[in-house]
């Protein structure tokens, strides 16, 4: 008599400590293998583009830092204030054009070491968790002394940023930059050449180049399985055209790769803000006459800067009034989240959860 | 023995007790005296009950939204939240806290609710953030967010901010020692005082 067998169906989430927020995935698997992957999102939304629609452009960089991806803020920020300034045709100043690229490469630095702490939780390894949060809060003091917040920093605003760097930050700036490369090759050090590391990721959840494509992956994602896209220098924005760094890309699309390619941005980024340091010219932070109740003219937009989950537009909507008739996000992690939902079935549950953490979502930027 | 200062019993009976003064169980402990034998502690029961039970107060690993990063952080080397007895666990089985960080949805209300009741009792509510506590920067024009957690559970200690700081949610934890330590947790279970 053969014995009966069926399928299981398996709800992850949303209270998951993996799923990185509240993700609830519905795994329809056989014995341990997975047969379907569901993501179901919308367990935090939150609804930020409709409540821009209420707000002048001025709040709503506020909301920008909340109600998209709160791990990187500053770049939400400066996502939506191309748009307003591009529309608007508001001219920055070259000081905090620099500034901006500063500060958002330190987001990048904070953001790529939340992720690579709390997946290296997820994999087991808390010493990874312990010693990114470590390097993680001396970012946050920089960010703190001239922004005045540790997570939520309202710091760029149309036409500028609000105040300038307080007296010391650039030392202090550089010594982090002078020390950061010793920690990242600490990382490196427990899980590059680590074997349990290597097992859980090498070959582990392979994105083609082809499937990234079709499914719209971008940032870090599309770079580690070969597509060397990046916004920063296919479209420079602000100073980027300026400095000089590498875009590492990957070609094995598993989860060894995506590691990779963050953690080799971690050091460019360090890469750029000297560069920036070096150049930060005196001057204005911030363009004469940008009104607080900015108005925009009629017309539409659409841009797109590099977030640290990948390409983040914005189109915006001006009826010529003081707050935009609508405003559309794209999220980079939303794409990315559907991207390798699809390609997680045949694998383990054990290896979803290393799939779903080198992803690198933020819900809050998947459901907005 | 150390030296203890001399309180004369009610009555003039007897020889008098003394009152404990060593920090910090003088505020725990009733009495120390000697008796023929050794010395023994008095203390009532429940006080010692709400002394451990307050100083390991284990949360559920949930988090919710940005606030949650910050919990994160409060956990993790700097501000180490093991120091004060509270640490995370992944299931609510084993947790005796859930510290609500970060905006609810009304979609996920009612796993917030059902997560809160599966904590065995007793159990006890953070509210973090001004989110959780009242909708916070959502409050207004917004269709899809909870206003306050206290709308669907009872809350024990609000930690206003946004996000609060990791020293905010620790002052958070050491309210609710505070409140757990006040708790008449067995005159209450005995009927002596209600519920
Ligand atoms: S209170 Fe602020 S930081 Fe906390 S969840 Fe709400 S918006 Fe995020």
């Amino acid at each position: 008599m053969a014995l009966r067998t069926e399928e299981l169906i398996l709800n992850l989430g949303p209270q998951h400590p993996s799923t990185h927020g509240v993700l609830r995935m519905i795994l329809t698997l056989d014995g341990e293998n997975i047969l379907e992957v569901e993501p179901d999102i919308g367990y935090l939304h939150s609804s930020v583009e409709k409540m821009m629609e209420y707000r002048t452009y001025v709040q709503s960089v506020s909301l920008a830092d909340r109600g998209m991806d709160y791990l990187a803020a500053l770049a939400n920020e400066e996502a939506l204030l191309r748009a307003v300034e591009t529309l608007g045709k508001i001219e920055v100043p070259p000081r905090a054009q620099w500034l901006r690229v500063i500060f958002l490469e330190f987001q990048r630095i904070a953001s790529h070491l939340v992720w690579l702490g709390t997946w290296g939780a997820d994999l087991g390894a808390t010493t990874m968790f312990l010693w990114c949060f470590r390097e993680r809060e001396q970012v946050l003091d920089l960010f703190e002394k001239s922004t005045g917040g540790r997570l939520h920093h309202v710091y760029f605003r149309p036409g500028g940023v609000y105040e300038d760097i307080p007296d010391g930050w650039v030392e202090q700036a550089l010594a982090f930059c002078e020390e950061f490369p010793g920690h990242i090759a600490e990382y490196e050090g427990l899980f590059t050449a680590n074997p349990i590391f290597e097992v859980r990721t090498k070959g582990v959840g392979v994105l083609p180049k082809d499937v990234a494509m079709n499914m719209g992956a971008c940032g870090p994602v599309a770079r580690a399985s070969g597509i060397a896209f990046d916004v920063r220098t296919a479209f420079p924005y602000e100073k980027y055209a300026e400095v000089e760094f590498d875009i590492p890309v990957q070609q094995a699309g598993d989860c060894f790769a995506r590691y990779q390619v963050r953690v080799e941005e971690m050091r460019q980024s360090v890469r750029i803000i000297q560069q920036c340091i070096a150049k930060l010219p005196p001057g204005e932070i911030r363009a004469p006459k940008v009104p607080i109740t900015l108005r925009l003219p009629k017309g539409e937009v659409y841009t797109r800067t590099e977030s640290p989950r990948g390409d983040l537009g914005v189109f915006l909507v001006s009826e010529g009034e003081e707050h935009p008739y609508r405003v559309k996000i794209r999220a980079p992690a939303f794409s990315n989240l559907y991207a390798l939902s699809e390609i997680m079935r045949g694998w383990k549950i054990a290896d979803v959860i290393a799939i779903l953490g080198s992803t690198d979502i933020v819900l809050s930027d998947v459901d907005r | 023995m150390p030296d203890l200062p001399q309180k004369p019993l009610p009555d003039g009976q007897g020889e008098g007790f003394r009152v404990s003064t060593a920090s910090p169980i003088d505020k725990l402990v009733g009495m120390i005296d000697v008796l023929p034998g050794g010395t023994v502690i008095l203390s009532s029961v429940e006080q010692v009950l709400n002394w451990g039970r307050s100083s390991s107060l284990w949360a559920l690993g949930f988090g919710l939204a940005c606030c949650a990063i910050e919990m994160m952080a409060a956990a993790a080397g700097r501000f180490d939240m093991d120091r004060i007895g509270t640490f995370f666990r992944g299931t609510p089985r084993q947790a005796d806290l859930i510290i609500v960080s970060g905006r609810c949805t009304i979609k996920m209300a009612p796993i917030v609710r059902r997560l809160y009741e599966q904590i065995p009792e007793p159990k006890y509510v953070i509210s973090m953030g001004s989110c959780a506590t009242c909708g916070g920067p959502f409050y207004y024009d917004n269709y899809s967010i909870l206003k306050g957690i206290d709308t669907i559970i009872p809350v024990d200690v609000y930690v206003p901010g946004c996000p609060p700081r990791p020293e905010a949610l620790y002052e958070g934890i050491l309210k609710l020692q505070e409140k757990i330590k006040k708790e008449p947790f067995l005159r209450r279970r005995a009927g002596v005082v209600p519920a």
